[in-house]
């Protein structure tokens, strides 16, 4: 009887292996709160505070909370007008040879390494903002927001397109019967009906922005202070993981970990909001 | 003053259509920018001398790029059979229950970690508490897990598009479930799973977060995966920000961006063979 046999076994073994995925997730979140306990243990509320200098001994991770939400806030103002406008061109306006070269250019820029983005940033983007600013070395809020808009760009595009292209053909038709414009569809039909969707497309784009690391080292400059205009520099919470956990020690170490804590419950929220939207767009 | 629809609908479209092609520029401008920057560079002594460290960014990557293999082939080892083995689960065993939902949940949100969440989490449980210090190994497992959700995502996709009469004949002849999977199931999924395998090769070469603060970084040709070493697109990040060889960054992005086409193409050549085999036979 061992076939039988065999498919109980499998049964078992893909259970097991079905539930890692989930098993992976509670282990990070175990894992990276016990690290970051003995931070909050130690410094309390200023593990909230806006000085960052180990050196002596202050870890304050709001300045880095700040610099990451400022970025992304302003990566999105770029990012959004463009994503819509391109999805309404993908879903509604393209000819369709047209759209066979934008769609695969647009998954293309899904798949390119950030740290390309990061490096195009560096080379070309700093430079120029330099020159525009007079200060520095371009390394800023705006340059990182720039190039975070770029990377964005994609996953809002994409996402928005799908829920512009799940409205119902009849709606449009109805409203074009009625002798309102191309445009009158897609502003007072389309885009009302697609609004959850395209809600949810800049939520799951917002989650993405916060979490970018390489490319934000790169081009942002990762002062730890608060930043006073778009030239000055900032830095994010990922790049003050991605720069210090190399060579920190005790307090040190464990206030990098209540700092990927604070992005991981950031994202977690963000992420679950946009899964939600999304799942309703579905229905 | 109110503007005529139709003003406001030739308005809407120039903007439209600016924002369309805008994309479309900007994807090129990038992809172009750093090929011209980059093709100059290549050359034997870029593709097979190692870097040698230094200011200057002498050398070439002929190192890295084996350390990139290593870590391709490691993390491909630990991801298959765990990827592969969820979807089985979630496509064809998984009954429709809480815990389901709970696992699916579970993996949409491991989705969206951000990738130097996994590098800590790897840090704290590879390279520390298991004591494989900064090695190609560490970085691994650390990527199976990142990669792990988009795998079981597309191999499950792959399972769910094969008929349910396949199924449904292999278990009138008297299969058990596992014999109708692994000999039906799996075979006619087959390019569907290879498709999302070699996107999830895609995901190695173009990951860094993680792999910056669980491989070590250095730069030497490794000979096991207890090494450390740096992948390609980590390699790109050392050289802009260590050294002044910003060409040679740009042609190794530029070898990154010939690597992410080529696996595009294949990908996109698979899946539209393996939609071709399902409608042809279904």
């Amino acid at each position: 009887m061992s076939r039988y046999f065999a498919d109980r076994a499998a049964k078992r073994l893909v259970f097991i292996l079905g539930v890692s995925a989930f098993l992976i997730l509670v282990l990070i979140a175990v894992f990276i709160f016990r690290e970051g306990v003995p931070a909050f243990q130690e410094l309390g509320f200023s593990l909230f505070g806006t000085k960052w200098y180990p050196s002596r001994d202050a870890f304050g991770i709001l300045t880095m909370l700040v610099g990451s939400v400022v970025v992304t806030l302003l990566a999105l103002a770029l990012a959004i007008p463009l994503a819509l406008g391109c999805a309404i061109f993908l879903a509604e306006v393209a000819p369709s040879r047209i759209r066979q070269l934008t769609r695969p250019a647009v998954e293309l820029l899904v798949g390119i390494p950030s740290v390309v983005y990061g490096l195009v940033g560096l080379v070309v983007l700093a430079p120029l903002i330099a020159d525009i600013s007079g200060q520095g070395s371009g390394s800023s809020v705006l340059a990182a927001g720039i190039v975070l808009a770029i990377m964005v760009l994609p996953t809002v595009t994409s996402i928005s397109e799908e829920s512009l292209r799940a409205v119902p053909p009849q709606y449009k038709e109805a409203a074009l019967a009625m002798g309102a414009t191309q445009w009158q569809t897609i502003r007072c039909v389309l885009l009302p009906t697609a609004r959850s969707g395209i809600i949810a497309a800049v939520i799951l784009g917002t989650g993405r922005a916060i979490g970018e690391t390489m490319a934000m080292v790169m081009v942002i400059g990762n002062s730890p202070i608060f930043p006073d205009s778009i030239f000055s520099p900032a830095r994010t919470l990922t790049g003050n993981i991605a720069l210090e956990i190399g060579h920190a020690t005790g307090t040190h170490e464990s206030a990098l970990f209540a700092t990927g804590a604070v992005l991981f419950v950031l994202v977690m929220l963000i992420n679950s909001i946009g899964l939600v939207v999304h799942r309703r767009m579905a229905r | 003053m109110r503007l005529s629809p139709k003003l406001t609908q030739r308005i809407a479209w120039g903007f439209i259509w600016a924002a369309g092609i805008s994309a479309v520029v900007i994807l090129l401008l990038i992809v172009v920018y750093v090929i011209a920057r980059g093709l100059p560079v290549f050359g034997s002594e870029f593709f097979f001398s190692e870097p040698k460290g230094g200011i200057s960014g002498e050398g070439g990557i002929s190192s890295v790029f084996v350390s990139t293999i290593w870590l391709i082939a490691t993390t491909m080892v630990i991801l298959i059979p765990l990827g592969i083995g969820a979807a089985i689960y979630l496509a064809e065993y998984a009954p429709d229950n809480w815990l389901t939902r709970l696992i699916r949940y579970g993996v949409e949100l491991l989705a969206g970690v951000p990738s130097i969440v996994f590098g800590l989490f790897g840090f704290a449980i590879f390279v520390m508490a298991l004591n494989f210090s900064y090695s190609i190994l560490a970085g691994a497992l650390t990527l199976a897990c990142l990669l792990l959700p988009f795998l079981i995502r597309s191999a499950e996709e792959a399972m769910k598009v094969v008929p349910r009469s396949y199924r449904e004949a292999a278990l009138a002849l008297g299969a058990t479930k596992w014999q109708m999977t692994k000999s039906v199931v799996l075979p006619a999924a087959i390019p569907g799973i290879i498709t999302g395998i070699i996107l999830c090769v895609g995901g190695v070469v173009a990951e860094s977060a993680c792999l910056y603060v669980t491989m070590g970084g250095s730069a030497g040709m490794p000979t096991s995966f207890f090494d450390g070493g740096r992948s390609l697109a980590v390699h790109v990040f050392y050289l802009a920000m260590e050294t002044n060889a910003l060409d040679k960054a740009l042609a190794t992005g530029a070898v990154l961006i010939v690597l992410i086409l080529i696996i595009n193409l294949i990908t996109r050549w698979l899946a539209w063979r393996f939609r071709a085999r399902m409608e042809g036979k279904a």
